[in-house]
């Protein structure tokens, strides 16, 4: 029984209301200086990309007809939150797409800034800030065609509030590309004591289990802002080969694309749940 | 990579020691170094568009290869069921023009420098922590710099960029060297047959190139391909018919050894021994066309590194009795080309070292067993003792009857 109730802790509500947790960005700083290595801590992020950069290739590939094979992403504006290092900014740029890539931690800006500098091409598809995302919803209503929020909701204070940053920051009909992590029982197991004490895949302290997202609250989270869930795919690391491959069930990693509905300017007024809401969705997180 | 539709913006350099090569109509004459390019290899010359002007300048096609050794009967016959064309012999020559013209018309995407040399090579820190580029810096003879996300070295079996990434190799010299000349026949036949003869000082092989013509590759000791290529021209001729018709090396017990065996064949396999012809005799040598080079076999332990891929010779080298060399460097190359094509459509840093592991691995594993079957035959048929020449014998006896073993 390793919880029933999923308590989330909400800051009082003020001007500077943020999806950022604090502890969070201590946590990144210490590690910023490793994103770029390979064979280091953030190595089973890198070979993510094998599998996440052409699911969304693809994705919107198969949503339009007008693309050329040599620049797939060409003419697309992508933000990336919370994009670390810049792992995944770096190959959609290169695939064609204008990149945007925000992150709370200052010192992985900088790493990613520093990264991409060194190719001509990259510097000008990328730009990266520091900044949370709620910051930058006011200069960039209706922005961008996509949003990647790609191992990052499982370390959000307020789920919902960054969902609905998403959808204010999104073009109607803009798609939302998600990778996050399961609450499950195995999902402890495999993803906290195996893969951090354990096997060292994960730096230890990375994830909190308690944070930990399952597909139906983030489906529910998603449908409630105005969005459209069109894929859901489950997602395993062989720590053998190093390398991650889709699976059918969803009970560790999983990726998610969701659409934002066409229709124009809907904004939710920021509305506490109710405390049956709260328990319901308590209930399910137990017994997945 | 010029040709590939996911290099659609990417930019690529080419540095060539060599003038550029390329020719409207082939003299009449035909060069010495020549190629056995095998089906795989035309159909990666095909895809980026080379093999039509190949077929617009010339090349002959073959349907049929004989072996057989010098000290017996032995021989093993290769051709395909549907009579389609086993190999190719094309000048190296047809090839550099034809590429030339392909990589003319990618010229957006491809710079070809010719008459250009590196002269240094920075390589870059794996995880980068410091300011410097990650990137490969390269230094031109004229004074140029040159950075690059990937470093490919095909710069032969002497390969600078291998060295220079301190990869070891694994080489060793034969001691035998190959005579290469263009023959003239001495009546004009279909001449579809590539024949290869094993003499114990080494193989004679004739590859042909018109109904007249064919190119010799013969591979012997460094003293007798000296002489060889010294000696009158008419000796030079008869040399060369002699060890293709002689039965000098034969000897009555590997004789009736293989009497034996080949009827316990036929027994078996009625249709398992064919009857073993002979060679066009030739007339005439080009004058000129005589030329040797060493030979020798080498194996690079990794192929690659961060940021660093070799190919072809620079990769291995093989003796040329299996007609192979140049095709496991095609080889290289179509696999390598996958795998950047595919690392390209998914955004990924070319030079990373993850793509580029499972180029090394699928040709590692591709041709570390031919180069050991190459060299293992060449030290087979380098000998006359009995026990072996019966070994060799039986064996090819038994291969040319056993189509799988084939």
């Amino acid at each position: 029984q390793l919880s029933l109730f999923r308590f989330t802790v909400k800051r009082p509500l003020s001007t500077s209301h943020s999806s950022v947790d604090s502890k969070e960005v201590k946590k990144f700083q210490l590690l910023a200086h490793k994103w770029w290595d390979e064979e280091g801590e953030y190595a089973a992020l890198h070979s993510m990309n094998d599998i996440r950069v052409p699911f969304i290739r693809d994705t919107l590939l198969s949503m339009t007809s007008n693309y050329h094979l040599g620049n797939p992403l060409s003419g697309i504006k992508i933000l990336d939150v919370g994009c670390g290092g810049g792992l995944l900014s770096e190959p959609l740029g290169r695939l064609g797409a204008s990149v945007t890539g925000i992150d709370p931690v200052e010192d992985n800006i900088r790493i990613a800034d520093r990264h991409k500098s060194f190719d001509p091409v990259l510097a000008k598809r990328i730009q990266y800030k520091s900044s949370s995302l709620e910051e930058i919803v006011e200069e960039s209503m209706e922005t961008f065609d996509v949003i990647v929020a790609s191992e990052v909701v499982e370390h959000v204070a307020d789920l919902e509030m960054f969902i609905k940053c998403c959808s204010q920051v999104l073009k109607p009909e803009g798609s939302l590309f998600i990778t996050t992590i399961n609450k499950t029982q195995l999902s402890y197991v495999l993803g906290i004591v195996v893969a951090e004490k354990i096997m060292g895949i994960v730096p230890e302290g990375t994830h909190e289990w308690e944070k930990f997202v399952p597909p139906e609250e983030l489906e529910h989270v998603l449908e409630s802002n105005g969005f459209s869930v069109k894929t859901v795919n489950g997602m395993l690391y062989n720590p053998l080969l190093g390398s991650w491959g889709w699976m059918e069930s969803t009970s560790l990693n999983y990726a998610v694309h969701a659409v934002k509905s066409g229709a124009r300017g809907r904004s939710h007024p920021t509305d506490a749940p109710s405390e049956t809401d709260i328990q319901q969705r308590s209930a399910t997180a137990g017994t997945a | 990579l010029g040709h590939d539709i996911h290099f659609h913006d990417k930019k690529i350099a080419l540095l060539e020691a060599g003038p550029r090569k390329e020719y409207y109509q082939m003299p009449d004459s035909y060069s010495n170094r020549v190629s056995s390019i095998s089906p795989g290899s035309a159909t990666l010359l095909r895809s980026c568009g080379a093999w039509d002007h190949v077929c617009s300048l010339r090349f002959k096609p073959f349907r049929r290869m004989q072996v057989w050794d010098a000290c017996s009967e032995a021989m093993i016959v290769f051709e395909k069921d549907d009579l389609d064309d086993m190999g190719y012999i094309v000048e190296n020559d047809v090839i550099m023009s034809a590429l030339t013209k392909q990589l003319d018309a990618v010229a957006d995407r491809v710079e070809v420098l010719y008459r250009s040399r590196a002269v240094g090579y920075t390589w870059p820190l794996p995880s980068h922590s410091c300011d410097t580029s990650p990137w490969v810096q390269v230094e031109l003879a004229d004074g140029r710099r040159l950075q690059t996300k990937l470093l490919i070295g095909a710069d032969g079996h002497n390969s600078v960029v291998r060295k220079k990434a301190e990869i070891k190799n694994v080489e060793h010299q034969y001691d035998q060297s190959a005579v290469v000349a263009t023959l003239h026949l001495s009546e004009a036949t279909d001449n579809n047959v590539a024949w290869q003869r094993f003499l114990p000082t080494g193989p004679i092989a004739l590859l042909p190139l018109s109904d007249t013509a064919s190119s010799l590759v013969w591979s012997t000791s460094h003293d007798h391909a000296s002489e060889l290529l010294t000696m009158d021209e008419e000796s030079f001729v008869d040399s060369i018919n002699s060890a293709f018709w002689s039965n000098i090396n034969h000897s009555d017990f590997i004789d009736t050894a293989g009497a034996m065996f080949r009827s316990a064949i036929s027994l078996l396999k009625p249709s398992g021994s064919a009857v073993r012809q002979l060679p066009p005799s030739v007339a005439k040598v080009d004058p000129e066309s005589r030329a040797m080079f060493p030979l020798g076999m080498g194996h690079a332990t990794e192929y690659v590194q961060h940021r660093v891929a070799l190919i072809g010779d620079a990769a291995h080298r093989v003796h040329p009795l299996a007609g192979q060399g140049v095709n496991l460097g095609f080889g290289d190359i179509a696999c390598l080309a996958h795998h950047l094509s595919a690392a390209a459509f998914n955004g990924s840093d070319l030079g990373s070292l993850k793509h580029l592991l499972k180029f090394e691995t699928e040709r590692q594993r591709h041709n570390v067993s031919l180069i050991a079957a190459t060299d293992m035959l060449k030290r087979l048929y380098s000998t006359t003792l009995t026990p072996l020449v019966l070994l060799r014998t039986w064996g090819l006896q038994a291969t040319n009857a056993l189509p799988p073993v084939k």
